[in-house]
């Protein structure tokens, strides 16, 4: 075969033959699996063992958006951040050995936070695999640990099947990540495609259906309740059951408080949203756990950054636990009454046999810790007249000035927490952010995707002069693509929450967290980006309007104090009434 | 809480890596496993692992959640000695002029129930089925006598007592779920 016959068969368009099976090469397969799966935005990088796939889709660019990022990493985040705000699964295209293991961190980012993804690695061909071949590295075996699913798919015979598996999996039950690792034998190779999607797994049970005796337990326990208390995680946003949580926690008088990734879950202005829990959480939703006598958690996970020491939580509460995973339930605290299912089923199953109620004085009661925060936190870090600007009141002068409906993405820290605590939410999957794996780097790169998935939206992205370094290359997807995220960097010269840290319990010995940082605005106008420092507090609305003027890529850098702690604050394995302030 | 042995039952779909997925599940915990055995079970394309683990009911308990998470996992459970019929079996290669010098294999026969698997000029090899107890036993005898040149015991195999076979059931049930399913698409 000469080398111009091999070219024009890599590149020939597929074949008709016979009533829905179409000869091709693998990649064009695999190309047409993803169409067949809804995918219109790819965010990848390429390289030699996934060229076939690139190949196929310069053929499909009229179907498929592809985001070249800077980094592998970058493509993991930006799918997470793609999926987050669309409730679709993101999709990330990389090629094998490092590009691989740049990935790891978005696909373990990706388990902890039950994101919805789909990383596709390229691999050595079939016939190199265990070899050391140039470029191999095992992906299967690395990712497993940190997957819901991962294939190596070797022969093309196989993409169909995998490829419906892997969305049928990454979406269902608890969302998760899932790896293809793609030989480039199988993607080479011819094959008669026919693709059928999946729905079925006779090993895998995505929603328990709802138990009766489970629903009337928990009810029971609610309609005895004198102070009963919800605790809203993710849970209720993946399941789509936001309106079904606001009907449950009205019709009993409910007062609620959110997870970090919970967030925007409830309005911010909804009657029984208490704010925000743990670690660096609103005082009254911290206090109230160790008070409730029916606890009630929906789609959360008790995470130790929200419970504290688990010896001395919640000791006086029935616990009743809303989980889709089993294997979440008693994990970490004791369960009075647990509801497996999907929340989108169990809500509105308690709702229908819950007695109305009214709490009124208990609901009341959540105000007077509201006001000692107001006076000991918050009028100090958002409402200051004098001195040097702080996180908080750049948070929310950002958050008014958007009329509370943008998006907000975090990158991870002082700066992740502030925005935690002071952004505000009218819609739901407004909130993006590392929580389980507290990836520093997350910020940029979920924000280009979460203006992807939502290109009608404010997407605000907050970082640290630390974690913006550490994707800061995305800068140039942005200016390629023209994302229109508004970023933000909280800078205090130091690596914030790691200098806290050793302010309040390392005898303030700031061992390797002060940061030289470069002229951020200078890097953001060498990739044509506009942007302004700010470092006085009179400069500051006139920055944010600028910024929030049109639909193009904005860089507010903003000097804030250099010692600022983020407070309330419980210690690590403390009670959750133990608040520093 | 008190640390006993435990066995660990799981059924899973014959796929690459899945004792991999398994053992990180142990690894990521700290947990050792005692004995492992794998095997295909008596339903075509479904493999069995019975795992030992020295541990308290409440790990086992969510390390068993933890493995049956997994996608191409059937069914985990868990069950202490009394729900069990288990058996481990050993094989001890001894000198066979030294077994010759010691006399009598009847004794072993009869008081071990062995079975002599091969007797050479250089070695024989002597087969015991039994409780771990039973099977160490015979070890430290025969180490002291004869003379153990090579002993190897395998992981423990075991049934359940209870007559529900727990995967049939869970199968049936997937079964039905997925004839829902189809229904669904049909109309």
């Amino acid at each position: 075969m000469n080398k111009n016959t091999k070219t024009q068969e890599l590149h020939s368009n597929p074949t008709t033959q016979g009533a829905g099976e179409q000869i091709m090469n693998g990649a064009h397969a695999f190309m047409q699996a993803l169409i067949h799966e809804g995918v219109d935005t790819i965010f990848g990088y390429p390289g030699g063992a996934i060229m076939p796939v690139f190949d196929a889709l310069y053929d499909y660019s009229d179907k498929v958006n592809h985001i070249l990022t800077r980094h592998e990493q970058g493509a993991t985040h930006a799918a997470q951040g793609y999926a987050r705000v669309s409730g679709k699964v993101g999709v990330s295209l990389v090629t094998s050995g490092p590009a691989a293991t740049n990935a790891i961190t978005g696909i373990a980012d990706a388990l902890l936070d039950s994101t919805p993804l789909i990383v596709i690695t390229g691999q050595v061909s079939t016939s190199l695999l265990g070899t050391d071949a140039f470029q191999e590295i095992d992906v299967v075996g690395i990712t497993q640990p940190i997957t819901k699913w991962s294939y190596q798919i070797r022969y093309a015979k196989d993409i169909a099947w995998a490829v419906a598996r892997a969305f049928y999996i990454a979406r269902s039950g608890r969302p998760g990540p899932v790896v293809l690792d793609f030989t480039k034998s199988a993607q080479n190779e011819k094959v008669n495609f026919d693709y059928k999607p999946c729905n079925f797994i006779r090993s895998y049970i995505p929603v328990p259906d709802i138990r009766m005796d489970q629903i009337e337990a928990a009810v029971d326990l609610i309609n005895n309740a004198e102070k009963p208390y919800a605790l809203v995680g993710q849970g209720v946003i993946l399941a789509n059951a936001e309106k079904a949580l606001k009907e449950f926690l009205e019709k009993a008088d409910i007062p609620a408080a959110s997870t970090l990734l919970g967030l925007s879950a409830m309005s911010t202005d909804f009657r029984l949203n208490k704010g925000f829990l743990g670690m660096h959480g609103n005082v009254a939703p911290n206090m109230k756990t160790n008070e409730c006598d029916v606890l009630i958690a929906i789609g959360m996970r008790f995470d130790d950054r929200v419970t504290g020491d688990l010896n001395t939580y919640a000791k006086q509460a029935k616990i009743i636990h809303l989980d889709i995973d089993q294997s979440e339930i008693g994990k970490n605290v004791t369960v009075d009454a647990p509801v497996l299912g999907s929340v989108a089923d169990s809500l509105p199953a308690l709702t229908k046999k819950l007695k109305p109620a009214s709490h009124t004085e208990w609901v009341e009661s959540f105000r007077e810790h509201d006001n000692r925060e107001h006076d000991a936190v918050i009028r100090k870090e958002v409402y200051r007249t004098e001195g040097e600007l702080t996180m908080g009141e750049v948070i929310h002068k950002i958050t008014e000035a958007t009329g509370n409906q943008a998006i907000v993405v975090t990158d991870v820290g002082q700066n992740q927490m502030m925005a935690a605590r002071y952004f505000k939410y009218s819609k739901t999957r407004s909130m993006v952010t590392s929580g389980g794996l507290g990836t520093m780097g997350f910020g940029i790169p979920a924000a280009i995707g979460a203006k992807m998935g939502a290109p009608e939206r404010t997407v605000c992205m907050f970082a640290g002069d630390g974690g913006f370094q550490m994707t800061i290359q995305e800068l140039g997807t942005i200016m390629q693509e023209q994302i229109g995220v508004k970023m933000i960097i909280l800078d205090n010269r130091f690596l914030g929450m790691v200098r806290q840290w050793q302010e309040l319990f390392f005898d303030e010995r700031y061992s390797f967290t002060k940061m030289h940082n470069p002229d951020f605005v200078a890097i953001a106008k060498a990739y044509n980006i506009d942007g302004k420092l700010v470092t006085k507090r009179e400069d500051l609305d006139d920055a944010i309007s600028d910024m929030l003027k049109d639909d193009k890529p904005y860089l507010l850098v903003v000097e804030v104090e250099q010692k600022g702690m983020v407070y309330p604050m419980v210690p690590a394995g403390t009670c959750v009434t133990n608040i520093i302030m | 809480m008190e640390t006993k042995l435990y066995t660990i039952t799981v059924f899973s779909e014959n796929t690459v890596g899945l004792l991999n997925q398994i053992t990180v599940i142990f690894t990521r915990r700290g947990l050792n496993i005692e004995t492992l055995s794998v095997s295909p079970s008596a339903l075509k394309g479904i493999h069995k692992f019975t795992i030992t683990l020295l541990s308290t009911q409440d790990v086992v308990e969510k390390v068993v959640k933890q493995i049956d998470k997994r996608v191409d996992i059937l069914k985990a459970y868990y069950n202490t000695d009394e729900d069990l019929v288990h058996q481990e079996l050993a094989l001890y290669k001894l000198a066979t002029d030294k077994v010759l010098e010691h006399g009598s294999v009847e004794y072993f026969i009869r008081k071990y129930n062995i079975r002599v698997l091969e007797i050479s000029n250089d070695c024989t090899v002597f087969l015991k089925a039994g409780h771990y107890a039973e099977t160490q036993a015979l070890f430290e005898e025969l180490s002291q006598t004869i003379g153990v040149l090579q002993f190897i015991r395998s992981g423990r195999i075991a049934i359940t007592r209870s007559k529900v076979e727990r995967l049939s059931d869970m199968l049936e049930g997937m079964r039905k779920i997925q004839e829902k399913k189809n229904e669904n698409r049909k109309f």
